[in-house]
């Protein structure tokens, strides 16, 4: 009871000071944000006072598996419901703004501009859609791998509804035009501050799994989980140094100015690439792709030098997103150096991955989660090589500061962060849920081709309008003057942006049959479908030839 | 003893495990970023760079707000095409008082870097209010609401005191006049004071077309039109400088 008490104590002190900042606010984008506190405070408050099971209060804020024999598995749920969510949020988002680019008519000042929806989109399917995903994997995989049960059940939850909130606070601040202006790192000073609580929450409770082990060794994916956490909260870290102007106000400076900030965010910024999107999801493929291949990895050995080649090679490349900036020319050398450089370990993984599909080659055909799980590595194999091939200087010359850049991004974001999610979505829902099968398979494969269809649209499209764009920027005519001016290289991409559009809008459909795919199996509903593969049969014919005359 | 066996040393323990991580991922960024703080030829020293004035901080702050960066870089990289579409290439000290930087990475639209003084005050606010009346090609959003929004700020010499503290060299007196420098600027009526002493260069006129009332358009012009103004890349002694100028 005393529990209960100082938890209904503690809620309602945050939620006191929570309105006290909403009062003397300095700007409204601040109030805004501490309104959202102050109700997520009060729905805090209210669950706390409000539950009649007292004990289970005690094992954690909201009701924990009684059953010691079984993992604990709510917050997996929770996230992977919040992966598919803010994974259409933000895939709707990107349509949007891909076609404000091919149609400017579609701003609506000021908070839908581009501008403001951009980092939307961003943060939305990074951090919401790649974030949740991370996390609720990390807790189903530790717990397997370490086969316990997760330490500190009640600080896991709070991990998940923490992060829920700094989604929420992080996306309405965009809108209200509240960001630092660092690329993936846009949240202000206190949600930096907020995230940076719940992440080392998440450190504790997967380092505490892994701690009460049953296993004598730690699995290969909880070294990636494991690097990718540690390495996570010190980039968010030091890029988020900043001094903010009031401690009731939106507004904060950087401590770093001009050529430092520079390089500090890029470093922040290309290993939120290298260990949100690679270390992290690398861990996904090492649990989930042998598991639904049920073959072991293909080598330990490879594993072990492609994690250590990868993560130390990773955090120097940074440097490469400012090529023949002001940044001082050995800097943007040893970029250059270390991202060429970065292709092995990137291909160590990819070539681990795949090759665990030896001798289940054939699930390729028969199965849409492996057909999933091959092209998504299949894309982490071609975008791990077209990345050093940017980041060597000659070839960045040209593709900097242009599309071909947007799109080397999404063939990353879209093949294999979307896909290899997808493909553990699919893994795990049954699992979770306790049901025999998904919904359905034959759907799993419309996806499959959608988001593969959309893909290829997305990346041909924007190598097409980047390279473009950079020849014509610097083309010069047999007079010596510069052919084109800005405005005609902007006109010259508009068919590319409506194909671009297109592409993100079959991307989209196959996201949507996704959600009703896994709605319906959470809803315990199986499709009547054929199998996938069958080999023909006719009972017409089958049966002996008579003779015509025996009749 | 194999490395794989070594190596089972680290699978059994979490905490070895992750201390070895972390010192594999913290060299990299050591090596790269530390020294661009003590190598003194990292920002060339060039003559003209000053604090922002406080009606252009307000409007580098609603150009951040904005999300202009996503779109437009201020970085000029020193390719002959880049020199002759926007201008001298871009100096490390241009930027030493942009805290965080804005150099961008995409172009959507063309970089500003050097915009300053290009277009007339006249330009600017009908182009922002909307692009396509003057580059029919143009994508970009309409920000019309700048010119109807009244600047406001809590507390100018707020700003100026956070920057000051993060290294950027206002004195007592910038701070103190923050709010007077803020109105004076956009108002030719008003008595500047010393505000172009303290700030060479800084440009004292209304902006937007509505003398009478200082909006969010004011400042987001004074921005724009002081941008690449202050350091005078095509004097003699700039280039003579910049020709001995190393590690380019």
């Amino acid at each position: 009871m005393e529990l209960v008490l100082s938890r209904a104590a503690a809620w309602f002190a945050a939620l006191l000071l929570a309105v006290i900042a909403v009062a003397a606010a300095q700007d409204s984008g601040f109030a805004v944000h501490m309104s959202i506190i102050a109700i997520a405070a009060l729905i805090g408050l209210w669950v706390t006072i409000s539950r009649a099971d007292y004990g289970a209060i005690a094992r954690g804020i909201i009701r924990t598996p009684a059953d010691p024999g079984r993992y604990d598995d709510d917050p997996v749920r929770w996230g992977v419901i919040a992966t598919v969510f803010w994974g259409m949020a933000g895939f709707a988002a990107g349509l949007y703004i891909a076609l404000q680019l091919a149609f400017p008519v579609l701003n609506f000042e000021p908070y839908l501009n581009f501008g403001r929806l951009r980092p939307l989109h961003t943060s939305a399917v990074i951090f919401a859609f790649g974030g949740n995903a991370l996390i609720a994997s990390s807790f189903y995989v530790v717990q397997r791998t370490c086969r316990a049960r997760l330490a500190l059940p009640g600080l896991a939850r709070f991990v998940f509804w923490g992060y829920q909130l700094f989604i929420v606070l992080a996306a309405t601040g965009y809108l209200m035009g509240i960001t630092q202006s660092k690329e993936y790192a846009e949240p202000e000073w206190y949600v930096d501050w907020w995230l940076t609580i719940v992440w080392v929450a998440y450190l504790a409770v997967f380092v505490g799994t892994i701690l009460k082990r049953k296993e004598p060794h730690i699995y290969v994916a909880n070294w990636f989980y494991l690097s990718f956490i540690i390495t996570v909260a010190m980039l968010h870290v030091v890029n988020n140094l900043d001094l903010p102007v009031s401690l009731l106000g939106s507004k904060s400076y950087s401590v770093f100015a001009g050529v430092q900030s520079a390089l500090v965010q890029w470093w922040y910024g290309h290993n939120a690439v290298g260990f949100f999107l690679t270390a992290g999801f690398l861990a996904m493929m090492y649990y989930f792709v042998p598991k639904q291949a049920e073959r072991p990895i293909f080598s330990y050995r490879l594993s072990i030098i492609h994690f250590w080649a990868l993560i130390f090679l990773y955090i120097w490349a940074g440097p490469h997103h400012l090529h023949y900036t002001a940044l001082p020319d050995w800097a943007q050398t040893l970029g250059m150096v270390f991202s060429v450089m970065l292709w092995m370990p990137s291909w160590g993984g990819m070539i681990n991955g795949l090759m665990t599909l030896n001798g289940a080659w054939d699930k390729v055909r028969t199965d849409p989660i492996i057909r999933m799980m091959v092209i998504s590595l299949a894309f982490y194999g071609m975008s791990t090589f077209e990345g050093p091939l940017m980041s060597i200087k000659s070839v960045n010359s040209l593709s900097h500061y242009t599309d071909w850049t947007i799109g080397h991004v999404h063939s990353g974001a879209l093949g294999w962060n979307g896909m290899i999610t997808f493909s553990v979505l699919y893994f795990l829902t049954p699992r979770l849920w306790n049901r025999e099968r998904l919904y359905s398979l034959r759907m799993v494969n419309w996806h499959f081709w959608l988001a593969t269809a959309g893909i290829v649209f997305y990346a041909a499209s924007m190598w097409v309008a980047g390279i473009t764009q950079g020849l014509m920027w610097r083309e010069y005519g047999a007079d010596g003057y510069l052919v084109n001016s800005f405005a005609d290289t902007v006109a010259a991409l508009h068919p590319m942006y409506i194909l671009r559009a297109f592409g993100g809008l079959l991307y989209l459909a196959g996201a949507v049959i996704l959600v009703i795919n896994i709605w319906l199996t959470i809803a315990g509903r199986q499709r009547v479908e054929e199998p996938l593969r069958q080999a023909a049969y006719d009972p017409a014919a089958d049966r002996p030839i008579v003779p015509a005359a025996a009749n | 003893m194999s490395i794989t066996e070594q190596h089972k040393k680290l699978e059994r323990n979490v905490t070895l495990l992750g201390a070895f991580a972390f010192v594999a991922v913290i060299i990299g960024g050591i090596v790269e970023i530390a020294p661009l703080f003590w190598i003194d030829n990292t920002i060339e020293k060039v003559d003209g760079v000053r604090p922002y004035t406080p009606l252009e901080l307000a409007g580098r702050d609603i150009y951040i707000r904005e999300g202009c960066y996503v779109c437009h870089s201020q970085m000029i990289r020193p390719f002959r095409d880049e020199v002759e579409r926007y201008g001298h290439y871009s100096l490390a000290a241009e930027s030493m008082y942009d805290h965080p930087f804005q150099w961008g990475s995409k172009r959507t639209g063309p970089d500003l870097a050097r915009v300053g003084g290009r277009y007339s005050d006249e330009w600017h606010v009908q182009h922002l209010a909307n692009p396509q009346s003057v580059v029919p090609e143009s994508v970009m959003p309409q920000y019309g609401f700048l010119a109807d929004a009244d600047l406001t700020i809590g507390d100018p010499a707020a700003r100026l005191t956070a920057l000051s503290r993060v290294g950027v060299p206002y004195t007592a007196k910038d701070i103190e006049q923050a709010r007077a420098d803020l109105l004076a600027q956009a108002d030719p009526e008003a008595d500047a004071g010393d505000l172009a002493k303290r700030y060479p260069k800084a440009q004292i006129r209304d902006y937007d077309g509505k003398p009478a009332r200082l909006t969010e358009m004011d400042a987001l012009v004074a921005y724009l039109q002081m941008l690449g103004t202050l350091v005078d890349v095509n004097s003699a002694a700039a280039q003579e400088d910049l020709a001995t100028e190393t590690g380019r």
